[in-house]
């Protein structure tokens, strides 16, 4: 294990990418050169101005910001809007380095084009390693990842990524390039230094002269501008939009149903068809019969389709599609799984388990010598997790638009991943990329289900079949129980403590280990032997990242382990954190902050507990107190405080919404959340089985942010659930004595 | 062939009377608002108002429309485009993240606000328990709500 502290790591992170802001920014318009060149007829620049400037009189001052002759500010965005809010947080960072006026900012999404590949978002996810390298290595490790984000269609949004990555280091640099370059041209034309030259509310004024314009007039003139390949960019006392709580702009669209998302696809002139389909109840399986006779003859059904992996019926309207479609008898070859059960599954993790015994397994992370201080240990104890599967479950079902005409497909669809989707799609039907375009509105929730791509490829499939454009909507059926999942998983845990209840010894072993790679390792607490292990085992359900990936399950067995520790040391389980955080200072503010807010040192309501919980994970640390009323002898949920640091906040509401967010999807998990397996296949399938929290559910929930400045920004999105389960079980068992090691919760109360 | 008004619009459609408004909206008479979500009147997500009253309308057939008033999130605003107070509540209180599950969240609080102009948090609670929002924004629908009904003042955005 890397013995640098988080701090220390971070701020080692920040140096490297303050330096690399200008290479990521020259990699996101299309490859170093091309932002230093500008936009000028026949570089490659000037291709995407067709594809992202095309209104009259507009002009593309880089590849990330154009600007209207009503002097508009559109922010071109490469993620996705699938409820985080980074397309306005994200415009909020260009604008506010460029200096324009808010309510004269827009927000467009970048085209699915391998010029708006998010090269550091892609950097985190496929070689974090490289985010470390020693700096003599830095341009090459640049150079090549800006092919291996291009080779990856990296045009990626997730781990709660955007803010931190493309915002810090793109977004931003392009704005106060951007500003630099329009005082460079005002500059020119007035004959004036550049230094005497302000900026605001998207207007240049030389006071000396009384000469003023607005940006617009100097957009053309801006664009033959040398573009600075290091502007300086504000800090934090500078900033006019950074850190304010900015409206959203895509919320109007959102109230008056008008915003479209991918199930709305209407493409203009053409008369669309629908699908509805029916996948394996076994994944990996394929049809081995089907009878459609009843189908063929209902009202509105156009084809019926034997697919292989699944079968489609093509009806006049979705409801006609789905209703034929039910009819179909389909009978599937066997699946080689053998298991059948979640015990089958659980069986498999422990005798994986079981094969490692207390030293095997591969090593995650290790410190000091744990099997040593075991043995040297006043006490140990034991205790084994159970974490089941999970949906994704995003209101807006899997669906996608396709259209397959003369060797040339359209495909309309909510994703996280448009330049994979077009990958995979090219692969399946046997065309080229480039004779593909993918049209990505907003998406109705993702929690990373939309990081996967094979519903794109399945209504790619469906349009080569029929030759006509097709809208295929999977039922909320397909979408539970045919999908892509959270996984289960088993963790045995032990620590040893010495005589006064501190932890000197610590070790787990689970067999699940996806991303992001630090998830299972409690590092921000002083416990000097470590050892953090390994044992993989066969998943029966394909994995899919579920919001917050490994920290959704970590975060519980950690936390509620710990608890457990501090209990067996008869000691206050938020005292007993504190004291394992002395070398960790914004752990143990976020933490102190929280047992303030929650008065968690005043005595309890009737019937009432809480419970604490703390977790880092993107980049950001929240803690969470959640309280408790078991008087009905089953939890009712009262109050739930979160403190967070990120280091900086760049809306303030909006990341507070996230966590909101974050909490009651963690709490649903929680309470609600499993998968059965019946003969191999998922047992429930849609929201009456599959449950989720609903309003009068939902208690009150105060969140306080602190802004420790000093370390790079943290992500939103995905922060606010780890904490969450394991506060409500830690509360559960303050008011009850009992200690929850599976989940869900409210089952076990039934 | 179903004859019903759609947002005051005297409107006629070709279709099994037996199909559910959902996809009558959606698919014959092109308006988007109306989302799907679950299929089986469990999540809220298509909400529209029949005679005024919320209804699923992924499970609520057109036949039931006929001579009737369907109401859907399109038609909520007034005919400038003014927002209703729900709306401008859930601007204020910037409720959305993805947004999807939002149309039918508003049509619900339409008609509770309407049959009661000053909902308490219980009447909140059982108005509102049947829509589903999976990124968790309750909490700002309930200010949201209480915002539209002059029982709490809206957010200021530089809070």
């Amino acid at each position: 294990m890397n013995d640098m502290s988080p701090e220390k790591k971070e701020r080692s992170k920040l140096a490297k990418w303050s330096r690399r802001g200008f290479i990521g920014a020259g990699v996101l318009a299309g490859g170093g050169l091309l932002i230093g060149v500008g936009v000028r007829p026949g570089n490659p620049i000037d291709k995407l101005a067709g594809k992202v400037a095309t209104g009259d009189g507009e002009q593309l001052v880089n590849s990330w910001v154009k600007i209207d002759t009503n002097n508009i500010v559109t922010a071109i965005v490469p993620h996705c809007e699938m409820g985080q809010g980074a397309h306005s947080v994200l415009a909020q960072m260009l604008a506010d380095e460029l200096d324009a006026a808010w309510d004269k900012v827009k927000v467009m999404q970048a085209p699915a084009d391998g010029s708006y590949v998010v090269t550091d978002t892609a950097r985190m996810f496929l070689a974090p390693f490289t985010m470390n390298a020693a700096d003599w290595i830095e341009p090459t490790w640049d150079g090549l990842f800006t092919q291996m984000a291009r080779l990856a269609d990296a045009m990626i949004t997730g781990g709660s990524s955007s803010i931190r990555t493309t915002g810090q280091h793109s977004m931003r640099v392009a704005g106060a390039a951007a500003r630099k370059m329009l005082v460079g041209a005002a500059a020119e034309a007035w004959s004036v230094p550049a230094g005497e030259i302000v900026t605001r509310d998207s207007t240049l004024i030389h006071e000396a002269s009384g000469k003023s314009a607005p940006y617009s007039e100097f957009a053309s003139a801006a664009a033959e501008q040398p573009m600075d390949q290091t502007p300086t960019l504000k800090t934090a006392s500078e900033y006019r939009l950074m850190g304010k709580s900015k409206a959203r702009t895509d919320i109007p669209d959102k109230i008056t149903g008008t915003a479209e998302f991918g199930i709305d696809a209407a493409p203009e002139g053409l008369d669309l068809s629908y699908a509805a389909v029916v996948r394996p109840p076994i994944q990996g399986t394929s049809v081995a019969s089907m009878d459609a006779t009843r189908a063929a003859e209902m009202p509105g059904v156009l084809q019926i389709l034997n697919m292989g992996s699944f079968v489609a019926v093509v009806a006049d309207s979705y409801w006609q599609a789905q209703q034929a479609v039910n009819t179909i008898q389909i009978g599937w070859t066997e699946s080689e799984s053998p298991i059948k059960t979640m015990d089958d599954q659980f069986a498999a993790f422990a005798a994986a388990l079981d094969d490692a015994g207390e030293t095997g397994g591969k090593e995650a992370a290790a410190k000091g010598n744990a099997q040593d201080a075991f043995g040297k240990a006043a006490k140990t104890i034991e205790a084994e997790y159970k974490a089941p599967y999970l949906a994704h479950a995003p209101m807006e079902p899997l669906n996608c638009t396709a259209h397959f005409k003369g060797g040339k497909c359209d495909i309309w669809t909510s994703t996280q991943v448009p330049l994979m989707a077009r990958s995979a799609v090219a692969e399946t039907i046997g065309v080229s990329s480039e004779d593909i375009i993918i049209h990505h509105p907003y998406l109705g929730g993702a929690f990373g289900r939309r990081l996967g791509a094979e519903y794109v490829s399945m209504a790619a499939r469906i349009a080569k079949a029929t030759g006509y454009p097709v809208k295929m909507i999977w039922s909320r059926e397909e979408d539970t129980q045919k999908a892509l999942y959270r996984c289960a998983d088993l963790n045995r845990l032990r620590a040893g403590l010495d005589d006064s209840g501190n932890i000197v010894a610590y070790d787990s072993v689970f067999t699940q280990r996806h991303d992001p790679a630090e998830a299972c390792v409690p590092a921000m607490y002083a416990i000097p032997n470590t050892s953090v292990r390994v044992a993989e085992a066969e998943l029966h359900l394909p994995f899919q990242a579920w919001r917050s990936v490994d920290h959704s399950q970590q975060g519980w067995f950690i936390e509620s382990f710990i608890d457990e520790a501090a209990h067996a040391a008869g000691k206050d389980p938020l005292e007993y954190r504190l004291s394992m955080l002395k070398d960790a200072p914004r752990h143990l503010a976020v933490l102190e902050k929280v047992a303030e807010i929650s008065e968690w040192r005043s005595p309890l309501g009737e019937g009432k507990a809480k419970g604490v919980a703390i977790v880092e994970s993107f980049g950001t640390i929240v803690a969470e107190v959640i309280e408790v009323d078991m008087s009905s002898g089953k939890p009712k949920m009262t109050n739930i405080w979160a403190v967070c640091d990120a280091g900086y906040v760049m809306n303030p509401d909006g990341f507070r919404n996230q966590i909101e967010g974050g909490i009651v999807f963690g709490l649903t998990a929680a309470m609600y959340g499993e998968l059965e397996l019946v003969d191999g296949a998922i047992k429930q399938s849609n929201f009456h089985d599959y449950k989720m929290l609903r309003m009068n559910e939902t208690p009150n929930i105060a969140v306080e942010l602190i802004n420790s400045g000093d370390v790079p920004v943290g992500g939103a999105g995905e922060p606010g659930l780890p904490p969450a389960a394991p506060a409500l079980t830690n509360a559960i068992f303050a008011a009850t004595g009992k200690r929850l090691r599976e989940l869900p919760i409210a089952k076990q109360f039934a | 062939m179903a004859s019903f008004t759609l947002n005051g619009q005297e409107t006629t459609a070709e279709v099994d009377p037996a199909m559910p408004i959902l996809w009558v909206v959606r698919e014959k008479l092109g308006m988007n608002g109306t989302k799907f979500g679950c299929g089986i009147a469990q999540c809220g997500a298509c909400t529209v108002h029949l005679d005024g009253q919320p209804v699923r309308s992924c499970s609520t057939p057109i036949a039931e429309a006929e001579g009737r008033a369907i109401t859907t999130i399109e038609g909520i605003s007034g005919p400038d485009g003014e927002l209703s107070a729900v709306q401008k509540a859930w601007v204020s209180e910037q409720v959305p993240q993805c947004g999807y599950c939002q149309s039918g969240q508003i049509m619900s609080a339409t008609a509770l606000l309407r049959d009661n102009p000053q909902p308490s948090d219980e009447d909140i609670d059982a108005a509102m328990s049947g829509n589903i929002c999976r990124c968790g924004t309750y909490t700002r629908i309930r200010r949201a709500i209480k915002v539209a009904s002059g029982q709490l003042e809206p957010r200021s955005e530089e809070a």
